[in-house]
């Protein structure tokens, strides 16, 4: 199961998911995909954890690893429940909809 | 308190108190004697208190009675401590005692004011701060009499407030005194931090170890404390409050403005005068400012109209005969001057009051006259007033006390014939000015119509004040006729006696020029006010002579002349700043701030794409960073 | 191996792209769930296949299971589409596209641009982890035990639909009141 493929390689793999979830966030209006993409981020710098801790043969990336899974957990259902809350009571799930501040 | 020292000024400061705070309860008998008795028993004790101290005092001559300690901070101590000595009790005895017979006859002459109680509050407030004044052991004490007589002037000559101008009056003298209150207490700082103390017999013991004769510091700390003197004593260059000073009630500027206070300047040069002896310069500019203020103001005298101010300025005249025999070293004169001049000045105020008070608050002279036989009373007492202060040879007690000054100004160790040539002209100025106020109001016709005569409350004041202004001389007489010298024998306890330069046998001749003075003056009133009034008119034509009364008559323009340098330039910063510059700064900082504000909460606006766009803008930054290096 | 590192890799960004494109929520989750299954394959090709489970497990199981729960509660469908469809304009994409595409070329450059090591992927098996984890890392394990703690608890609370509340004073005096009127 020995791979060659460089560090490098899998930082840039690493790198562009990040950049298309950044991407996705910014582009969306509707907060589920904003949410969708926000697990994008976090599964590519999961990936870059462990392509690390494989590189130098240690557990903690995947210790990093499993810590983001349980911050993701947590952040999903949070979320969620937030979308159930929001869309209960604007009947949107607008962003730009959702912003109350007048700045 | 085996000792009624603390009475003395206790009783006017309960009298404060009660009419202060319960004088609208009050009526107006009981304010009457609260007011007037509160400082009549004060002169009894007084009286009672300087006996015992004359005839059987401690070996000191000082009765010394501390209350208790007002601050004690690291080597820093004040107390409230009394101390009479000759000196004060001169200056305790004239305040209670005059102020008691002007606070009796304030009970007549006030009778139809609405406020009653107030103006006896502040007369009350007045004759306990003068006492702290007199009676402080130490300078800070001394200084907060001090201010508390400058705060009841102020009071008091903006007593009738609703007229704008009495309260422009009262600001002038307070912001005019407040210049030389200001420089006084820089003085005290300075005594106090180059001798470590305030107490005045300290400062006295230890003067001449801790300053050499004519040093820079001592030049200074003498100046600055003159200053205050000047300004409270209405003596040149600070002396135009006081003519104003005169919007207050009669009563007012007899005691405050002519008796008391006006003569602090006095008290604290005599007080202070081992510092003033160890400077050969301060002393000098105290007898060329009291030199000039008598003369300049007598000349103005002789060109008022209104009574009032022509006693006002004969006061500052006066009080310039003061400064003029501290300055040549002659304490005692000074003092036995100012005790005779608060008699007659005292006397003459209120007379003049009964006078305005009858004639309908009639100030102007010009409208006066034929008064001899309708007021009899008044025109006798006033008749020896103005005789003592035109020193009339032998009857009067303004000759003994003034003659004294001539003499040594001429003959004591600061004196010079320049000198002494001044405060001759000034006094046959003040003969001539004299008399023509009396030809004015109480001869030729009459003018007015007089509406009441001044009731018993008021005669008896004058007929006392007459009295002593008569026989108050007679204490202190010349070395040539007499030799009787009580007084200067009780000052020099206190005082050091004054230095001759030349031989006394020649004091004959000075009497007899200063009579000469009095006669000229009072012929030359005479001659043209009562016997050829036309030449006056006649004067008056010549162009030059009429500009130079104008010129007198203002005071010789220093109202103007502060108005231009002073007045003027501050109004218009005013008006350059009326926007003020300064303060554009401060508004710049809150307007550019205001600005940032808005700006970054235009980022806040609770859109979500916002903040990430924030985020990743700051991310490729970094990194861009990171690139670069 | 390399080959089928650079397959899956091409899958996982192809499935990554068409996730944040997609109009139909549902869609978009499908797509989702290819691109975690092709990163748990990347981590087992990494040596991480205790990761590569984890990621099966949680994030492909219990997690979409969450959004396809809210997405059916809220009952996103063809309006949905439609509404996104008219919401992803050009003009709306292209400057946060660029954006992180400027951000994809500096990563780019300060990965290529730096020294490059050997890579040697080694396998590190569940129990190196575990060991770890509950060594070393003790305290972090606790603290996400009282996250999710947090987020059950948060989450139960958020979730419920709210009804009037009041504090028990203000009840007493609102029955009070009530009774009062009867």
């Amino acid at each position: 199961m020995k791979s060659s493929v460089s560090i490098e390689m899998v930082m840039l793999l690493a790198g562009l998911l990040f950049a298309l979830g950044i991407a996705g966030v910014i582009i969306r209006k509707n907060i589920i995909f904003m949410l969708l993409s926000v697990e994008i981020m976090l599964n590519a710098s999961g990936l870059a954890f462990i392509a690390a801790g494989s590189h130098w043969g240690q557990p903690d990336g995947q210790v990093m690893f499993i810590f983001i899974l349980a911050m993701a957990a947590a952040e999903v259902s949070i979320g969620l429940a937030l979308i159930l809350q929001i869309y209960h009571q604007h009947q949107s799930l607008d962003i730009d909809k959702l912003k109350e501040m007048n700045g | 308190m085996d000792n009624p020292l603390w009475l003395i000024p206790a009783l006017p400061l309960a009298g404060f108190l009660i009419l202060a705070f319960g004088g609208s309860h009050l009526s107006k008998k009981m304010i009457a004697a609260a007011g007037a008795g509160s400082v009549c028993l004060s002169a009894l004790i007084t009286i009672m208190i300087g006996t015992k101290l004359l005839s059987a005092g401690p070996d000191g001559g000082t009765y010394s009675q501390t209350l208790w300690t007002w601050i004690d901070v690291a080597g820093f101590n004040a107390k409230i401590t009394l101390t009479l000595d000759a000196l004060s009790l001169v200056f305790v005895f004239v305040i209670t005692f005059i102020g008691a017979l002007i606070h009796i006859y304030s009970a007549g002459f006030m009778e139809g004011d609405k406020d009653y109680s107030r103006f006896f509050a502040c007369m009350n407030l007045f004759v306990f701060s003068m006492l702290v004044l007199v009676l402080a052991d130490n300078l800070l004490l001394m200084y907060l009499g001090w201010e508390g007589v400058g705060l009841c002037s102020y009071l008091l000559i903006g007593f009738w407030y609703e007229n704008p101008a009495n309260g422009y009056a009262a600001r002038k003298a307070f912001t005019i005194t407040r210049i030389g209150d200001t420089a006084m207490a820089i003085g005290l700082f300075m005594v106090f931090y180059q001798s470590g103390t305030l107490v005045v017999a300290d400062i006295t013991a230890k003067a001449p170890e801790l300053w050499q004769q004519n040093e820079t510091v001592v030049t200074v700390i003498a100046l600055l404390l003159l200053a205050g003197g000047v300004g409270k004593s209405a003596q040149l260059p600070l002396q135009t409050w006081l003519p104003d000073a005169m919007a207050g009630p009669s009563p007012v500027s007899a005691l405050i403005h002519a008796a008391t206070m006006v003569t602090a300047g006095v008290y604290l040069i005599a007080r202070m005068h081992v510092i003033f002896e160890l400077s050969v310069v301060a002393q000098s500019v105290v007898a060329i400012i009291g030199a000039a203020t008598l003369l300049i103001a007598g000349f103005t005298a002789l060109t008022q109209y209104d009574i009032k101010r022509v006693l006002a300025y004969s006061t500052m005249s006066q009080i310039g005969y003061m400064f003029l025999a501290l300055g040549v070293g002659a304490w005692t004169a000074a003092v036995f001057h100012f005790m005779v001049h608060a008699f007659f000045k005292a006397l003459l105020f209120l007379a003049a009051g009964a006078i305005i008070e009858s004639l309908h608050h009639e100030h102007n002279m010009f409208r006066m006259g034929g008064l001899k036989d309708k007021m009899p009373v008044v025109f006798w007492t006033f008749l020896i007033g103005a005789a003592s202060l035109a020193a009339v040879p032998l009857i009067s007690s303004g000759f003994y006390s003034k003659d004294q000054i001539l003499w040594y100004a001429w003959g004591a160790g600061g004196g010079s014939p320049l000198l002494w040539a001044v405060a001759l002209l000034g006094a046959l100025i003040t003969a001539a000015y004299t008399t023509r106020m009396m030809i004015l109001t109480f001869w030729g016709e009459s003018k007015t119509h007089i509406g009441h005569h001044p009731g018993k409350r008021m005669t008896i004041p004058l007929i006392v004040l007459a009295f002593f202004s008569l026989v108050a001389g007679f204490i202190e007489l010349p070395h040539n006729f007499g030799h009787f010298t009580l007084f200067s024998d009780l000052m020099h306890k206190v005082l050091p006696e004054t230095i001759l330069r030349t031989n006394v046998s020649s004091e004959w001749m000075f009497q007899l020029l200063a009579a000469l003075a009095t006669f000229g003056g009072i012929f030359l009133g005479y001659f043209y006010y009562g016997q050829q009034p036309q030449r006056i008119e006649n004067l008056r034509q010549n162009e030059m002579l009429a500009g130079l009364r104008r010129f007198w008559f203002s005071g010789w323009g220093f109202d103007q002349l502060y108005d231009v340098i002073l007045v003027k330039p501050f109004v218009f910063i005013t008006r350059i700043n009326k926007a003020d510059v300064v303060d554009k700064l401060y508004t710049g900082i809150v307007s550019v701030t205001h600005a940032l504000y808005r700006l970054l909460s235009r980022t806040q606006s609770g859109s979500l794409r916002w903040y990430i766009m924030g985020m990743v803008i700051g991310a490729i930054v970094i990194l861009g960073i990171q690139m670069m290096l | 191996m390399d080959i089928a590192f650079y397959i899956t890799a091409a899958v996982t960004v192809i499935a990554t792209i068409l996730v944040i494109t997609r109009h139909n929520p549902v869609h978009a989750l499908l797509y989702l769930n290819v691109s975690l299954l092709s990163h748990a394959m990347l981590f087992y090709l990494l040596g991480a296949p205790f990761a590569a489970l984890l990621e099966i497990i949680i994030y492909a199981g219990a997690i979409m299971v969450l959004f396809i729960f809210v997405i059916m509660l809220l009952n996103l469908g063809k309006e949905t589409e439609e509404q996104e469809r008219k919401w992803l304009k050009m003009k709306v994409w292209i400057g946060p596209s660029l954006l992180a595409a400027i951000l994809f070329a500096e990563f780019l450059v300060l990965v290529l641009w730096s020294e490059s090591a050997a890579f040697g992927p080694k396998t590190v098996n569940p129990r190196e982890v575990a060991l770890s984890l509950f060594g070393v890392y003790m305290i972090g394990v606790e603290l996400a035990a009282m996250l999710l703690m947090a987020a059950v608890v948060g989450a139960a609370h958020i979730g419920r639909h709210k009804r009037l509340v009041l504090h028990r004073f203000l009840k007493e005096e609102k029955e009070e009141h009530e009774e009062a009127v009867i």
